[in-house]
């Protein structure tokens, strides 16, 4: 489990060019790492050596392409839920093991679990929804995107 | 809808691509050689389905996902927005315009417990921060803001991403 109170990990300079430049894509071609690497200034083995260490110390959850399945039938859903405090750990496993669910969240607010539901259809998400509602005995509120007016996560370091 | 209403099946071996790297492209000198060599089809045509899937939009990016609090954004807050539904997609693109922002949606309301139809992504170093974007955000929708709100996360539960079952 990621805790808030994670320690920030200390970066040098080229680790957060690596992290700043691979946040905005990666090529296609047969030595893609020597590409990225080349335009960061630094050597393929280096580039490599960096992502792992990145992706071991927990800087980075993933490395890989983002996969929109909306655009393949499928669909991403962001759920909420009313938990009681002293029921979150629970709740939190047992929303967990599903694998549709992509991310979850803790927030500060009535609505305290927020989670992502996402598969390659609809239905397969509404039974994934249903069986968190029957197996934590608190209701699911849907609240699946309408609109998506802007989608360009960067955060610099 | 916009774009996200053109889909796409993917084929049983984009599926298997999409499998094989959902958890990270190997990290080796000829990634996707490798997964040919995995599936038994060269790397030139694993090119060829990953080029395809990003021109598609069925992949977004190839890219690298930062935990937002190991790299200093402590504060993550999902701002939320009740604001008129004839004029939600114009505030929506001016919200989602805003560098800061980076993830702006609008979602069913749920009334009476969850009045918001808008919602918009803010990261920040500091809730202080967050809450500066924030009012920057409110300045912005001025009247049309009826009611807002702000949640911050205090727990990341399960990171994972899109995970296609076998």
């Amino acid at each position: 489990m990621l805790e808030i109170g994670m320690s920030e990990v200390v970066l040098d300079a080229i680790d957060r060019a690596v992290v700043n430049r691979l946040q905005n894509g990666f090529p296609v071609c047969e030595r893609p790492y020597l590409e990225a690497a080349e335009s960061l200034g630094i050597d393929e083995t280096d580039l490599i050596a960096r992502l792992r260490r990145l992706l071991d110390a927990g800087v980075l959850t993933r490395f890989g392409p983002l996969v929109q399945i909306e655009r393949a039938g499928g669909a991403f859903v962001l759920a909420a839920m009313q938990v009681p405090a002293d029921d979150v750990e629970r709740v939190a496993a047992i929303v967990n093991s599903r694998p549709e669910v992509a991310h979850n969240y803790l927030r500060d607010h009535r609505f305290n679990l927020w989670f992502v539901l996402a598969g390659e259809s609809l239905e397969r998400l509404e039974d994934a929804s249903s069986w968190i509602e029957a197996q934590t005995g608190y209701p699911v509120v849907a609240m699946p995107k309408l609109r998506e007016y802007f989608l360009g996560l960067r955060l610099p370091v | 809808m916009d774009r996200a209403s053109e889909t796409h099946n993917l084929d049983p071996i984009d599926r298997v691509l999409i499998q094989l790297t959902q958890a990270g492209l190997p990290l080796v000198p000829r990634p996707y050689h490798e997964l040919g060599d995995t599936i038994g089809i060269t790397g030139e045509e694993v090119m060829r389905r990953m080029q395809r899937m990003l021109d598609l939009g069925v992949i977004r990016r190839i890219a690298a996902v930062p935990n937002h609090y190991a790299i200093g954004y402590r504060a993550n807050g999902m701002s939320v927005w009740d604001v008129p539904d004839e004029r939600v997609d114009e505030l929506g693109g001016a919200v989602g315009a805003l560098p800061f922002v980076s993830h702006c949606y609008r979602r069913p309301r749920h009334l009476p417990q969850w009045p918001y139809n808008l919602f918009a992504m803010v990261h920040g170093r500091t809730r202080a921060e967050v809450a500066e974007k924030v009012s920057t955000i409110e300045a912005l929708l001025g009247s049309e803001c009826r009611a807002h709100d702000v949640l911050y996360s205090t727990r990341i539960l399960k990171k994972t991403g899109l995970r296609l079952p076998a």
